[in-house]
């Protein structure tokens, strides 16, 4: 019986062992045996995330620039300035879209700068009523690359009549105005952004190199899964190409509608960064890091398993394939054949598979934010 | 020999170790039932979803929007009316279909552990626990014993010794033992635990706690039930589920079980539990020194034979998987009610594709419309909730005024770090199936064995 009186202090022990175990200790361990996920994220922030932000906020300020030459001198050759500059800022924005962490998610960047298709009609009240707050959250479609686009090269038929919205038009001030305020607010929210960045964030983001449902890993992970499969496999193909919408195609909502031969060029943008940001490829450069893909490899020779990186990367090569395949312009594309547009999707698709089911079991990430207990 | 056992069971015992259990089962009850509520898990798992998986036979339990609270205030309080052994037998019997109804809303929120809950809440209602220390005893002389016939006290510990038990059987397969397998892949994404992530990164340590794991869960009844070594298994009890509730979330169920192990312990052992409660609480009412003693009549007789249906029913069910063809880490059928915990590691894809058989035109299911990111997860490697949803989605366009469609599935699971494999059939159209308690025929057959329990 004497057993009895350890037994409590045993217990109280244990208890706050558990405590001690629980409370989101992020100290890190040096050891060449065991995956640096703190390496890994140093990699993505320092080497890939960072620098295309700043790459992108670049863009973003000569676009910021072009519009304002344009405002001064509202001629052909100073539209084409600003045309070129989107065109730059847009492409510079797909390699960024698959950060929702941090700053772009609490700016919701991503709502605001790329929602497509624009709302023509809202953007038209807007402009002719100067009534309007491009900060609500449902003003998304109203404003960013998409309203730019329909500003742009949507107002008309012909280069000349887009010109005449900003020259002779009854309005022409107000097409100006709305134009410069669409660049600037890209500007302060890319701007907002890369100075969080550059600033605190960095290290927070990096520090919080837990495995918890809300450690930086987990949560990028999880949001970069989502953009895969909703904002870049749905919303670049298979909502145009009709595979949500019960057999009737929507070319209209094709990336960069009024543009017509830019859909493609962004698609294959998109999917470079995202094989990158995998392989922890340095942006605009060659050089990699700790990524997924050589964690995924660290796994494997420990379990002896299949290589999943390889067969991973082989499958972004064959949604590449598939997607060299169709036209400059997909609204064009889904109008002649759409089919090709399925196939492009479906390759898309078999990269989910290897993600979701094989990478995240693998990596033993939760494909799910908070969830509640498990047996 | 029979007269030996029924000698044994009937034997009137000291009764503070029931009592001690009902204290602190209804004590992690209650605030189990409050952590739920203030995790906000009422509204995101009974209140917000739209659609709700049901249990096949239960599909009238529905849940009742902001009323759901309700039923687990009913649970709460229950919970209270245990701890404090008041109106006992109407807690314990609110308290287990509060308990259980909300279980059987959607099965997407299975735990074996809720099941065990039920389990204990359903045999409390046939045991006097509240015959010892209780407000009800305190109030009722009549009902007030010391001593109570040993059955009483058996079944709770028979109960716990056939969780561990059955666990341990499961874990008896090659995954498990040969493969460390799904330990290797849980194990080294806790690096960042103190002296064990490190430990958690070397390939011995995984096939160390799977074998560890299953000789535990195999010899925790015998080390509990002999008195020799009860200090020793209760220690081994003790520190099991403290590591597995460092290494995975699994809520209170730890503290449960190590709680309700001390049931194994000598009544003298309870009673000075009781006694420190007695001190805190400044009691003085003390039971009279009676026993309650079984007399054999017809109610007894009922009971035995409820006892015995329970546990013949409990030792059964487990093995109820030999009777589906194909492995049943691979689809599931008799997986749950078990106490296979832990054993398997599955990733999945699942996508639904609607055809309209009058125009051949197809189109993809956005699942995000209809279920819940959890109820998502669940959906990816679950059989039947695959064919449930599939229902679902012919009753939804049936009524946006597509004429017999049908409901193709194509899906991928990664078992135990095997890569993804087609799990459904991709051609059968899913709206002709019925769900039933035979082998799913329309699943793909497992390219692999694994042998074992």
């Amino acid at each position: 019986m004497k057993y009895f009186r350890l037994i409590f202090p045993f217990i109280l022990v244990c208890l706050s062992a558990i405590v001690w175990s629980c409370s989101d200790d992020d100290s890190v361990i040096e050891s060449t045996e065991i995956f640096d996920r703190q390496a890994m994220l140093a990699n993505w922030s320092d080497n890939i995330i960072i620098p295309a932000y700043q790459a992108f906020s670049t863009e973003v300020d000569a676009l910021k620039s072009a519009v304002e030459a344009f405002e001064t001198q509202p001629n052909e050759a100073n539209l084409n300035t600003v045309r070129q500059e989107w065109e730059a800022a847009y492409i510079a924005w797909q390699n960024i879209a698959m950060f929702n962490i941090g700053p772009a998610e609490t700016t919701f960047m991503r709502s605001f700068i790329n929602t497509y298709p624009a709302n023509v009609s809202s953007i038209n009240t807007n402009i002719s009523t100067g009534d309007y707050a491009l900060q609500a959250a449902n003003a998304n479609d109203e404003q960013g690359f998409p309203a730019l686009d329909y500003l742009l090269f949507g107002l008309a038929d012909s280069d000349a009549q887009i010109l005449e919205f900003y020259t002779s038009n009854v309005n022409s001030s107000k097409y100006i105005t709305y134009l410069t305020e669409l660049v600037n607010r890209i500007n302060v929210i890319a701007n907002q952004v890369v100075a969080s960045w550059e600033g605190d964030y960095r290290d927070t983001f990096v520090n919080n190199s837990g495995a918890a449902s809300n450690s930086s890993t987990n949560k990028l992970l999880n949001d970069w899964m989502f953009y895969y499969e909703v904002v870049f496999r749905n919303g670049k193909i298979g909502f145009p190409a009709g595979v949500f919408s019960e057999g009737s195609t929507l070319p209209q909502n094709v990336e960069a509608f009024y543009k017509k031969d830019l859909s493609k060029t962004l698609c294959l943008e998109a999917l470079n960064a995202f094989q990158d940001f995998f392989n922890g490829e340095a942006f605009e450069g060659t050089t990699r890091g700790e990524s997924l893909a050589s964690y995924l490899h660290f796994l494997n020779t420990m379990k002896n398993g299949e290589d999943l990186s390889r067969i991973i990367n082989n499958q972004f090569d064959l949604s590449r394939t598939a997607m060299s395949n169709l036209d400059d312009n997909f609204f064009n594309q889904i109008n002649t054949n759409n089919n090709v547009m399925l196939v492009a999707f479906e390759e898309l698709q078999a990269s989910v598979v290897l993600l979701k089911s094989d990478m995240f079991s693998a990596l033993s990430v939760a494909v799910e934010f908070e969830s509640g207990d498990g047996d | 020999m029979l007269e030996k056992y029924t000698t044994y069971l009937q034997h009137p015992e000291k009764a503070a170790p029931l009592a001690v259990f009902r204290i602190l089962f209804g004590g992690l009850m209650i605030f189990s039932t409050l952590r739920f509520v203030s995790q906000g898990w009422v509204n995101k798992y009974y209140i917000e979803p739209s659609f709700h998986f049901k249990y096949y036979g239960f599909e009238f339990v529905t849940a009742f929007g902001q009323y759901t609270y309700i039923l687990y205030a009913i649970t709460l309080l229950s919970a209270i009316g245990i701890a404090l052994g008041y109106k006992y037998k109407t807690a314990t019997i609110l308290f287990f279909l509060s308990f259980t109804y909300c279980e059987l809303i959607d099965k997407t929120y299975y735990l074996n552990h809720y099941y065990f809950v039920s389990i204990i809440g359903f045999l409390l209602i046939f045991l006097p626990a509240n015959c010892y220390f209780s407000i009800d005893a305190y109030r009722n002389s009549k009902i007030a014993f010391r001593k109570i016939p040993r059955y009483n006290i058996f079944v709770i510990q028979l109960m716990l010794c056939v969780v561990y038990f059955y666990a341990g059987l499961a874990k008896i397969n090659t995954d498990w033992l040969f493969k460390a397998m799904p330990l290797q892949i849980w194990l080294p994404s806790r690096y960042y635990l103190p002296v064990l992530g490190d430990l958690f990164q070397k390939e011995w340590m995984h096939y160390a706690m799977s074998w560890f794991g299953m000789l535990y869960d195999l010899a925790i009844p015998f080390l509990l039930l002999f008195k020799r070594t009860r200090v020793f298994g209760f220690v081994m009890v003790v520190i099991f589920h403290v590591l597995t509730r460092v290494l995975f979330p699994i809520g209170i169920f730890p503290y449960v079980m190590i709680c309700a192990t001390l049931i194994f312990f000598d009544a003298s052992f309870h009673e000075k539990i009781i006694s420190f409660f007695r001190r805190l609480f400044k009691i003085k009412f003390v039971e009279n020194n009676t026993a309650l003693y079984l007399i054999p009549n017809v109610k007894k007789k009922l009971l035995a034979t409820l006892f015995i249906t329970f546990f013949t029913f409990q030792l059964v069910l487990p093995f109820r998987y030999m009777v589906y063809p194909d492995e049943l880490f691979w689809t599931e059928e008799g997986y749950r009610y078990s106490w296979r915990v832990m054993l398997i590691e599955k990733g999945g894809y699942v996508q639904y594709k609607i055809v309209n058989p009058k125009t051949g035109n197809w189109f993809y299911v956005d699942h995000n419309k209809f279920l819940t990111e959890y109820q998502q997860k669940q959906l990816r490697t679950q059989a039947d909730l695959i064919l449930e949803f599939a229902h679902f989605l012919e009753k939804h366009y049936k009524e946006k005024g597509i004429i017999n469609p049908e409901v193709y599935v194509e899906s991928y699971i990664a078992l135990n770090g095997r890569l993804s494999q087609q799990f459904v059939n991709p051609t059968v159209d899913l709206t002709k199936v019925n769900e039933s308690f035979s082998h799913k025929d329309w699943l793909l057959p497992f390219n692999d064995t694994i042998y074992g329990f």
